[in-house]
């Protein structure tokens, strides 16, 4: 296949499945280069599973996932190492090393690839830091920073080798609408100034799609709806609708499947002899 | 039935070869590779200070207190032949051969082993060897490595010290207290002790248990259900674990060591 350079990351008809759930069934996906593309879909539809297969942390069940052109799941252990140098990923939690200070965390990835005079580790550690706006917070231990400082650091410690690509998994889950909107502003700014390339996987439908130049919404593992965020606000229908508009009803149902409501009020348990 | 029962038995079968493999092949992954000396050291140096120096304490205490205990229990069937003399020499040789490395393993075990699993449990439930992995650093290298090494140093080290220790508690109750010669004491200890047959193969032996106890402990943690109850079952899996394993294998190399003498 012939590398398209405006590609990034280009997924084609990827399937993987845990036991006998099926989490992707044929998904095609492209990252364009210096764009912030959004993945979205409800919880469970397997957004993190498909950031840890770009990372090569998975291997999918047959499908493709090149990455500037390296198809990650041939990779041999070695190559795939070098290929992740450049792939810098967010997780969730944040991930910081605990027993490291928020200064030895960002410098850790530097100390590790890099044969870099302290010095100059130093000036590149505190430019993270400043870029995240927690410089004068680099003495502190992770323990002692909340949940959105913690994001910005393990921001910072994936910029530290100034990537290529940089991957969000649930950037804005849980924060309070200032961190948010920090988060939201770097992300874009770090995306433009950096000239980076951003994938970020989230179910914050406002805030994503604030930031995010084009969206996939998978669900049931497919793609069933992409665009930019303009044309999806748009013309949504059906499921995609419901879930950009978060109604609460709809094609996904807000019941659980069960018998019918009256029967079970007047006793009849399904499963029992009443 | 009978199918039934020969089928679930080829299934643990292959179930515990390919455990063996699975643990091997990590073992391999983790050791195996270019050594970054500068940096290597001094991890290792750290690791060292957790698993070594965080358990001299209950080492050197549960050593005086074994060594104390054998010396009285050994003194009141001693007297009865008149032989309290050789009070020195039943107290090294048990503890050289025997209970330096065997309890040494256990408290080893249950001090730094769970301390391993737990910590590097805790590491994969908050994602810190994903996001190592995803920056291209290899957690086996970077974290299982330096631990691995560090138990296998410090197992045989502690054990040593615990065995010093024991003998001076023996010498304590034995000789300042029941009134044990204390030249005797001494002298029956170095004529009896055999440097070649008992103190390098009790070295030997803490040297299997502590590889066996830091294996079974780093991988319990790497291989752990990342939840807090599968951290929890994970570092129980490698106290139950590393004891069994200990003195199955204690019986096994003490047959091999002194079964023909």
């Amino acid at each position: 296949m012939k590398q398209n350079l405006d590609t990034i990351v280009e997924i084609r008809d990827l399937h993987f499945s845990r036991g006998t759930r099926v989490i992707f069934d044929g998904i095609d996906i492209d990252v364009k280069r210096g764009k912030v593309t959004a993945v979205m879909g409800p919880s469970g539809s397997g957004k993190t599973t498909l950031l840890r297969l770009i990372g090569g942390q998975l291997l999918p069940d047959s499908g493709i996932i090149k990455v500037e052109g390296e198809n990650i799941p041939t990779l041999s252990r070695v190559q795939l190492y070098k290929v992740r140098r450049w792939i810098g990923m967010l997780f969730q939690s944040g991930a910081l090393f605990t027993d490291l200070t928020v200064f030895e965390n960002v410098a850790f990835p530097l100390r590790e690839h890099t044969q870099l005079p302290e010095s100059m580790i130093y000036d590149l550690v505190l430019m993270k830091l400043q870029a995240v706006g927690l410089r004068g917070a680099r003495e502190l231990m992770p323990s002692q920073l909340s949940g959105g400082m913690a994001r910005r650091v393990a921001l910072a410690r994936a910029l530290a080798l100034d990537p290529l690509l940089i991957m969000f998994d649930e950037p804005f889950a849980g924060q309070d609408p200032i961190t948010m909107g920090v988060l939201v502003k770097l992300i874009r700014l770090l995306n433009d100034s950096l000239g980076m390339t951003t994938i970020i996987v989230s179910h914050d439908v406002q805030e994503t799609l604030t930031i995010a130049d084009y969206v996939y919404v998978i669900a049931d593992g497919r793609v069933i709806g992409q665009g930019t965020p303009k044309t999806l606000m748009e013309s949504a229908t059906g499921w995609v609708k419901q879930f950009i508009q978060g109604l609460p009803d709809g094609p996904v149902p807000f019941h659980y499947p069960a018998q019918d409501y009256a029967r079970d009020l007047l006793g009849e348990r399904v499963g029992e002899n009443v | 039935m009978i199918v039934r029962r020969i089928q679930a038995l080829g299934r643990s079968g292959l179930a515990f070869v390919q455990d063996a493999g699975h643990t091997s092949l990590f073992l391999f992954n983790s050791l195996v590779g270019r050594p970054d000396f500068i940096h290597g050291t001094e991890r290792l140096i750290k690791q060292l200070y957790f698993v070594g120096v965080l358990s001299l304490l209950i080492i050197t205490l549960s050593g005086l207190f074994i060594g104390m205990v054998l010396a009285l229990q050994g003194y009141t069937t001693l007297v009865k032949f008149g032989a309290e003399q050789a009070l020195g020499q039943l107290i090294a040789l048990s503890l050289v051969r025997e209970l330096g490395p065997v309890v040494g393993a256990l408290l080893f075990a249950g001090r730094a082993g769970s301390a391993l699993t737990a910590e590097i449990g805790l590491m994969k439930s908050s994602e810190q060897l994903s996001s190592m992995e995803m920056m291209g650093v290899d957690p086996l290298k970077r974290v299982i490595a330096p631990r691995f090494w560090a138990g296998q140093i410090a197992m045989p080290v502690l054990s040593l010290i615990f065995t010093a220790v024991a003998i001076l508690g023996g010498y304590m109750v034995g000789v300042e207290w029941l009134g044990v010669d204390s030249g005797a004491f001494w002298a029956n200890m170095q004529a009896a002790v055999d440097f070649d047959t008992d103190v390098v193969n009790g070295i030997i032996k803490s040297i299997v248990f502590g590889t066996v106890v830091t294996w079974i402990a780093v991988y319990q943690g790497i291989e752990c259900e990342p939840t807090a109850e599968g951290i929890g079952r994970a570092t129980t899996r490698t106290v139950v674990y590393s004891s069994l394993a200990t003195l199955g294998l204690d019986f096994f190399l003490t047959a091999v060591m002194f079964g023909d003498t």
